[in-house]
């Protein structure tokens, strides 16, 4: 029987197998914050042993650092020293760091592409969920907790059970206005926020292969919220083309051996998936959110469901969504006023996205209403922002361009969307308070969410296209 | 640094019947600066157990004294979203030992397991027996059996078989840890480097 492409992978990664448990997974690529490894580098220490492998752990600060005045000291005593942290551990332990202000530091989940540090047929890991991303090169990537993520620094490997195999394949044409955010929040909404758990998903199908790799990037770093352990997408001629020249890519030789060997990455005809769902890209349409879970998603002209159409297990949870967001079942989500416009993060805070929505406000006007958060998602990104004059577009149109980071993303750092307002964002979790305590998340692509910030409420971006 | 050992316990719990009780809501991430393990679990569920003004929110359960115990009870889905492992600190730290659903998301169930916290997956309806056990009596005791993957409603004797991986199983039986594994089996992960065709 033929081989997924997921199994092609980690097979070549197992290290051993443990009788009636867990295999012992090599890891490639080690990407660390500085969040979820302080306890892990402690732990070292506590061990008195070393890095391992140094050279494949890559760290920089994210979700913490503040998105203004980078230049400035960190206010936020805590949030300074668990960047100090990063800088010390790593520093000690021979491990690449870009640090705030380097010319490389950003969301690790937009840094590991754009360096070449992802590569196909790679393990990946980081002490953060969104590592699903880079599952958009053909590899296996995935988050781990700090235990973990100790494991990974003292023997770059962990010890993790095999998930079983789903295949989502979408083919067709997308519509106008309809981007790689809205397929993925499409799918999510029709199978939950825990419909993946216990999976590996492959996306498969034109709606996939005719992304950039950007876009692929924004549906790979969404597997997590079904459930699902990561998701991966073939490699082809356009993830060779993105890679290649990148700083850290391989280069030469070297190249022409891993470009012979990426090009068997793909799933056998033969091989099987222990759940496939296929789907229309016809029918997919601009997406957006109005609960707590990202699998609370409607087409952007449809309405929220009504409390006879929930599943009668789930409607105490529906309805503690709904009080929170404070809307009504059965309401039509077009028209719903908002508050502020959050553009950024690993899911959308790449070139692209930016380019994406200031196309979309060029020559226009941000609502008075609405506070918007433009946040590129590395320095990277920042810097060919700057460059493409992005920067300019958005300030006639009454934007501004702040500096990368996680930031209203998780609102570790000030950047916090006040209690009770409503702000759509281009990020991955409309969770309780996760944009700051008592907020309430709309989740949305960056073309809506110029929508939202051009008009102040929900609209649907085709009608300004 | 090694895991509590996990035999047998027989307690009163605490019930959250919740669905999707994500990472952010058992930790909110303002509270993740910390560079140490210590000291979560007084921030578990900060913004259901507080109000604004910090304040306890009386009717959440972990104010509420009439429930206590080392199992905390939850609806599907328990643990959802981010891989913090904070989420298993807060709720170890805060002193439970077993979480009981029926259904958990991946991540927090492996950082659990790690934290020598036992996530125990059982069926819809004996979650619902255990719901409705702690309603008719606020005192309602479970026995959670690692060693025979049992839990049983004390009272009525009521029992259902969960499952968990063997080698975990062990760890939690003997309060190992999975770095001591893998640091004994160095030698196989330096013969594997050596032998990989393509090294990446
Ligand atoms: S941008 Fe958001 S989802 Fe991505 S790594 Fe940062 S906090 Fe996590």
């Amino acid at each position: 029987m033929g081989k997924t492409l997921f199994d092609k992978v980690w097979d070549a990664h197992v290290v051993s197998e443990i009788e009636g448990g867990p295999s012992v997974l090599y890891i490639d690529r080690h990407l660390i914050h500085e969040v979820t490894s302080p306890q892990a580098f402690a732990g070292l220490d506590a061990r008195g042993i070393s890095v391992f492998r140094p050279e494949k752990t890559v760290a920089t600060p994210d979700h913490n650092v503040p998105t203004i005045d980078q230049h400035l000291p960190i206010k936020d005593v805590l949030s300074k020293t668990q960047v100090e942290t990063l800088a010390k551990n790593t520093e000690k332990h021979g491990v690449r760091h870009y640090g705030l202000n380097h010319p490389y530091q950003g969301v690790v989940h937009v840094v590991g592409p754009e360096l070449g540090l992802t590569l196909p047929g790679m393990t990946i890991v980081c002490g953060d969920s969104h590592t699903a991303t880079h599952g958009a090169f053909g590899s296996v990537a995935f988050g781990i907790g700090t235990s973990e993520v100790e494991m990974v620094l003292s023997t770059q490997c962990i010890l993790q059970p095999k998930p079983k195999r789903m295949k989502i394949n979408v083919d067709g044409e997308l519509g106008k206005g309809v981007t790689a955010k809205d397929i993925i929040l499409y799918i999510i909404s029709k199978i939950s926020a825990s419909g993946g758990t216990g999976y590996f998903i492959e996306y498969t199908g034109s709606a996939f292969t005719n992304l950039s790799m950007e876009g692929r990037m924004t549906v790979c770093n969404m597997s997590i919220e079904m459930g699902a352990r990561g998701g991966l997408i073939a490699p082809d001629e356009v993830t060779f083309e993105y890679i290649k020249g990148r700083e850290f890519a391989p280069k030469g030789k070297e190249w022409d051996k891993l470009l012979a060997y990426w090009k068997t990455l793909k799933t056998d005809e033969d091989a099987v998936f222990d759940m496939e769902l296929n789907y229309d890209a016809a029918d997919i349409e601009p997406m957006i959110t109005y609960g707590t879970n990202p699998g609370m998603g409607v087409g952007i002209s449809g309405s929220i469901p009504t409390l006879e159409s929930v599943e009668p297990a789930t409607r105490v949870t529906f309805e503690k969504s709904l009080k929170y967001m404070n809307f009504e079942a059965g309401s039509a989500m077009l028209g719903k006023a908002i508050d502020y416009v959050f553009v950024g993060s690993c899911t959308n805070g790449r070139i692209e996205d930016l380019r994406a929505f200031a196309n979309f406000v060029k020559g226009k006007q941000k609502a008075d209403n609405v506070v918007a958060w433009i946040v590129p998602g590395s320095k990277q990104v920042e810097k060919q922002a700057i460059e493409e004059g992005i920067d300019k577009v958005l300030t006639k149109a009454g934007f501004e361009l702040r500096q990368p980071g996680c930031s209203a993303c998780l609102a570790m750092n000030d950047d916090k969307i006040p209690e009770g307002l409503y702000s759509v964002a281009t990020s991955n979790r409309n969770f309780e308070g996760r944009q700051g305590p008592g907020s309430r998340t709309l989740l949305a692509s960056p073309l809506t969410a110029a929508a939202a910030a051009l008009t102040g409420k929900i609209t649907d971006p085709r009608t300004l296209l | 640094m090694s895991i509590q050992k996990f035999t047998t316990i027989k307690t009163s719990c605490v019930p959250l019947p919740v669905e999707n009780v994500d990472t952010d809501q058992i930790i909110p991430a303002r509270f993740l600066k910390a560079t140490t393990r210590d000291g979560f679990g007084k921030n578990l569920f900060r913004d259901w157990r507080y109000d604004k003004q910090n304040q306890p929110v009386t009717d959440f359960v972990l104010n509420n004294p009439t429930y206590s115990g080392s199992v905390l009870v939850a609806g599907k889905n328990f643990g959802s979203g981010s891989s913090r492992e904070h989420a298993a600190w807060a709720i170890e730290d805060y002193g439970f030992r077993v979480v009981v659903s029926s259904f958990f998301a991946d991540i927090f169930k492996n950082n659990a397991l790690n934290n020598g916290v036992l996530p125990v997956q059982v069926s819809a309806e004996f979650l619902q027996k255990i719901f409705d056990a702690i309603k008719n009596d606020a005192k309602a005791k479970v026995e959670v059996n690692l060693e025979k993957q049992t839990i049983t409603l004390v009272a009525t004797g009521e029992s259902e078989n969960f499952e968990i991986n063997p080698y975990k199983k062990e760890c939690l039986l003997n309060g190992y840890d999975d770095i001591d594994y893998l640091l004994r089996n160095k030698d196989k992960i330096e013969a594997y480097e050596q032998n990989r065709e393509i090294n990446l």
